[in-house]
C-alpha cells in the first residue's frame, strides 16, 4: 500500500507522518512558516488563504494546547473553524470512526484535523477518504496515540533551525519517555530526515521502544553520558500513569536520573538550548531552573507552533 | 450413489501413494483404487484429469463463531467455506460465546452441523469453566457429548496450578490438551510483535519471550506428569528451537501453525492494515524463515488455517481497536501448496500436513483413501490460480490480509462421505 498521505503524483494531500516524507517538502513547509511568523505582530492577525473552507477538529483524545494552536491557525488563515471533542461520547452511542468521518464530510468538511488515542487513526481516516474518492479533504494527524505528531515534529524542527540554522552538524538528545512518546517519533524521522548524524534517546530501558536504533538513534541509558556536547536537548512529558504498570518507581527517582537540572545540562554544550512539547511537569522531567532558564526556548516553540500549522493547513489546501 | 474419479493424480500421503488413477467411490466409502470393482455401474463420472485427488483436508482450528457472534459467521456461511476450501474434517475452538464448557452446546453445536451435511465438526473443549482458568470442566461430559480435545483457546490461562491439574485429569481419561503458548502477563495489551514495526508505529508490543515462557513452563509440566500436549499457532524462531529441542528429548509433544504465519511477517502490517492484525502476532523475517523451515523438517507437524471470519466493523478501526483473526478456511489449501513450491517441498508430503497428520493428532481414522474408509474427497487443479477477493469467498467473513493476491490451487470438488458437496466454477 502506498503511504496514504501522498497523492498519486507524489504530492502531499494529508500530513499523517514525518516518516518517509522528502526532505524538500520538510523545507518547503518549514520556510512556508517563516513568513506567518510575523502575522502575529500585526494589527490584523489574518491572511485569507483558506476562507470559505472549514477545519474540523476532530479530538477522540483530551488536549488543549494541540487543538488551541490549530484553531488560532486555521483562524489565522480565515477558515471556519469547528471544534469536536468527541473523547468517548460517540463511540459510546456506537457509532463507528469512519462513520463519524462520512457525517461530517457530508457537512462539506474540507480539513480533519484529527487526535486519536490509537496509533493509525488517522492513516485509517485518509485511507478511506483516498479509497472512497473524496481526495478533495485533507487530513492533518495532531497525534495518534504512541505514532506520529508530525506538526510537532515540524514545530520542533522549526524551532532547531532557528537557533541552529544547519541540522547537518548537530547532536540532538531526547530524554524520557520515548516508548509511549508520539513527539519523539516524529522528531526522531525529522532530524534524520533532515541529515542530523547524531540524534540520541535517553531514558530508562522500560521506557524506551525495543528497536529504537533501527530508527537512526543512539540509545542511551545514562543521562550525563548522553549530554556530552549537545546542541539541542529535547525534554518529553512523563505521564503519571506511567508509575503503574512497574515502569518507573517513582517521579522523585525519575527526576534525579533523568530530570533536566542545571547540573546536567552542564553537560551539554554552553550554548545547547532546552525544549521541551509541553505540558511540563516542573521537578518531575524539568528543574523550573532550566525551563525558565535562558536557554529554554519552550514558549517560542508555542509560537512556532502556530506558524507550522498554518503552514501545513495551507499547503494542504493547494497554496504553496 | 456410485461415484467414479477418474484419471486424476491420487495423492494419499499416508499410504505413499502418488500416481495417475482412478478411485471408485460407492456408498459413501472408498471401494476401489485403479482397478473397477465388480459390476461396476457409476451414477457419476468426474473426469480428473490434470487434478489432484487427495483425501479431503482435516483443519485443526476453524471458528464457526457460534454460538454467540452469528453477526460475524454462521454455521451455514463457514461449512460452506469450508467444503469449498477442501476441507472435509475441522475442529473448533471453544471460544464461542458462551464457551464450549457444557455438554448441551457441544450437542447443539454437533446436531447444528450433521443437519448441514457438509464438513466434519469436531469441537474442543473448554479446559476450565467459562475458559476463566478457574475450575476444571466436565470433561467426560464433553468428550461424550463429542469434544474431541480440550483447549483455553486465546484465553489466559494465568494459573499454573490450574493448568498443571488440568493436564493429570486430562491424562487420567485419555484426553487431548491443546495449548497455545502465551504468557499471559507479557502479551497483556498488546497486538503487534516487539520488533522494528512496533517501534516504528507506536504499538503496543508483545515480544517472543511471552511465546518461549509459556513453551518453558508447559515444557516443565509435560516433563513432570508425562502427559502430552499439542501446541498451537507457533510463532517465533526461538520456539521452533524450543521445540526442536524437547521433541530430540523424547518430549511428548506436539505443534502446528498457522497458514498465515508462513507467508507474512510483521513488515506486512504497512501502514496499520488491520488485516494483519492476528494472534499470534505476525513476527519478524528471521520467525518466518523458522516457521517455514520448521514445517519442512517435521518440527512443526502440521499446519492449520486459523480461520477467523470478522466482520467490516471489526476490521474497520484502528488497529490496535480491531479485532484480530484472518478468515483461512478457504485459504489453507492454496498457502500450503505455495508454501510446498517455494520450499521445495513435494506435494504428498505437504499434503500430509493438511491431511494424515491433524487426522492423528486429532485422533481420527480419518485424512487418507484406503478402500472402505468414508470417502471424503478434495479433487483440485494445482496449477490453476485465483485472484482471492471477496467475492471469491464464501465464507462470512472476507478479512484476509491475501485480499488482492493470486493464490494457486483451485478446488473443483469436495467429497464428504462419498457424496458431492462442493463444485467449483470448471468442473
Amino acid at each position: 500500500m502506498r503511504n496514504p498521505q501522498l497523492d498519486a503524483k507524489g504530492e502531499l494531500t494529508h500530513l499523517l507522518t514525518l516518516e518517509g516524507l522528502p526532505a524538500e517538502v520538510i523545507v518547503r513547509i518549514l520556510d512556508t512558516a517563516v513568513p506567518f511568523t510575523s502575522i502575529a505582530e500585526r494589527d490584523v492577525k489574518k491572511v485569507p488563504l483558506l476562507r470559505g473552507k472549514a477545519v474540523f477538529n476532530l479530538f477522540f483524545e483530551n488536549s488543549t494546547r494541540t487543538r488551541t494552536t490549530f484553531e488560532i491557525a486555521a483562524k489565522r488563515l480565515s477558515a471556519d473553524v469547528i471544534n469536536l471533542n468527541i473523547g468517548a461520547s460517540s463511540t459510546t452511542k456506537g457509532e463507528t470512526l469512519l462513520d463519524t468521518v462520512d457525517n461530517l464530510v457530508a457537512m462539506n468538511a474540507d480539513m480533519f484535523v484529527v487526535r486519536h488515542a490509537q496509533s493509525g487513526a488517522p492513516h485509517l481516516i485518509a485511507a478511506h477518504l483516498n479509497r472512497t474518492g473524496r481526495t478533495h479533504v485533507h487530513v492533518v494527524n495532531a497525534g495518534d496515540g504512541r505514532h506520529a505528531h508530525p506538526t510537532q515534529g515540524l514545530l520542533d524542527l522549526f524551532t532547531i533551525r532557528h537557533y541552529k540554522r544547519d541540522f547537518r552538524n548537530l547532536t540532538v538528545a531526547i530524554v524520557g519517555d520515548v516508548l509511549h512518546s508520539r513527539v519523539a517519533r516524529s522528531l526522531i524521522h525529522g532530524l534524520t530526515t533532515m541529515g542530523t548524524p547524531d540524534v540520541r534517546a535517553i531514558g530508562p530501558q522500560t521506557l524506551l521502544p525495543t528497536a529504537l536504533q533501527a530508527l537512526g538513534v543512539r540509545v542511551c541509558n545514562d543521562m550525563r553520558e548522553g549530554l556530552k556536547g549537545c546542541d539541542v536537548v529535547v525534554m518529553l512529558r512523563l505521564q503519571s500513569e506511567r508509575m503503574r504498570g512497574a515502569l518507573l518507581p517513582s517521579a522523585g527517582e525519575f527526576f534525579k536520573h533523568y530530570g533536566l537540572t542545571p547540573e546536567k545540562l552542564a553537560y551539554a554544550k554552553p550554548d545547547a538550548i532546552v525544549m521541551h512539547p509541553g505540558p511540563m511537569n516542573r521537578g518531575v522531567e524539568i528543574d523550573s531552573a532550566v525551563a525558565d532558564g535562558e536557554r529554554a526556548v519552550i514558549l517560542p516553540q508555542v509560537t512556532f507552533g502556530i506558524a507550522v500549522r498554518m503552514a501545513v493547513l495551507s499547503m494542504l489546501a493547494g497554496n504553496g | 450413489m456410485k461415484i467414479e474419479i477418474r484419471n486424476g493424480r491420487l495423492v494419499d500421503p499416508k499410504h505413499g501413494i502418488d500416481r495417475v488413477t482412478t478411485l471408485y467411490i460407492a456408498a459413501g466409502k472408498v471401494a476401489a483404487v485403479g482397478a473397477a470393482p465388480a459390476q461396476w455401474h457409476p451414477n457419476r463420472t468426474i473426469d480428473a484429469a490434470g487434478l489432484v485427488v487427495c483425501p479431503g483436508l482435516i483443519d485443526l482450528s476453524a471458528r464457526l463463531r457460534e454460538p454467540g457472534f452469528e453477526y460475524k459467521a454462521t454455521l451455514e456461511s463457514e461449512m460452506a467455506a469450508a467444503v469449498a476450501g477442501g476441507v472435509t474434517s475441522l475442529a473448533c475452538p471453544p471460544d464461542t460465546d458462551p464457551p464450549l464448557d457444557e455438554p448441551g452446546l457441544v450437542q447443539m453445536l454437533k446436531h447444528r452441523a450433521r443437519s448441514l451435511n457438509q464438513a466434519h465438526v469436531y469441537p474442543v473443549g473448554a479446559l476450565t469453566v467459562g475458559l476463566k482458568g478457574e475450575s476444571l470442566t466436565e470433561m467426560g461430559e464433553l468428550a461424550e457429548a463429542g469434544c474431541v480435545a480440550f483447549s483455553h483457546a486465546e484465553a489466559p490461562l494465568v494459573d499454573t496450578q490450574v493448568l498443571y491439574r488440568a493436564l493429570q485429569y486430562a491424562a487420567t481419561f485419555g484426553y487431548r490438551v491443546w495449548l497455545r503458548p502465551q504468557d499471559a502477563h507479557l502479551g497483556r495489551g498488546g497486538v503487534a510483535h516487539d520488533g522494528e514495526v512496533a517501534t516504528r508505529l507506536g504499538l503496543a508490543a508483545i515480544p517472543p519471550s511471552a511465546e518461549t515462557i509459556a513453551l518453558a513452563v508447559i515444557f516443565a509440566l509435560v516433563r513432570e506428569t508425562g502427559v502430552g500436549v499439542h501446541l498451537c499457532r507457533l510463532s517465533t524462531a526461538d520456539g521452533v528451537a524450543m521445540i526442536r529441542a524437547a521433541r530430540k528429548d523424547g518430549l511428548p509433544v506436539t505443534c502446528d501453525v498457522a497458514v498465515h504465519h508462513l507467508h507474512l511477517c510483521d513488515v506486512d502490517i504497512g501502514w496499520f492494515d488491520p488485516q494483519c492484525h492476528l494472534v499470534p502476532p505476525l513476527r519478524g523475517t528471521r520467525d518466518r524463515a523458522a516457521l517455514r523451515a520448521g514445517l519442512a523438517d517435521g518440527t512443526i507437524d502440521l499446519v492449520c488455517s486459523d480461520h477467523t471470519p470478522v466482520d467490516d466493523d471489526g476490521k474497520q478501526v484502528p488497529f490496535g481497536e480491531s479485532e484480530p483473526g484472518a478468515t483461512g478456511l478457504e485459504l489453507l489449501l492454496p498457502l500450503t501448496l505455495k508454501w510446498a513450491a517455494e520450499e521445495k517441498v513435494g506435494l504428498p508430503a505437504a499434503l500430509a500436513r493438511i491431511t494424515a497428520v491433524p487426522a492423528a493428532i486429532l485422533g481420527l481414522d480419518a485424512g487418507h483413501l484406503a478402500v472402505g474408509q468414508p470417502a471424503d474427497v478434495c479433487v483440485f487443479d494445482p496449477a490453476a490460480h485465483w485472484l482471492v477477493e471477496p467475492k471469491a469467498l464464501k465464507s462470512q467473513g472476507k478479512n484476509t490480509p491475501f485480499l488482492g493476491l493470486e493464490v494457486p490451487g483451485r478446488v473443483r470438488c469436495t467429497l464428504v462421505g462419498g457424496q458431492v458437496v462442493y463444485e467449483g466454477p470448471g468442473t
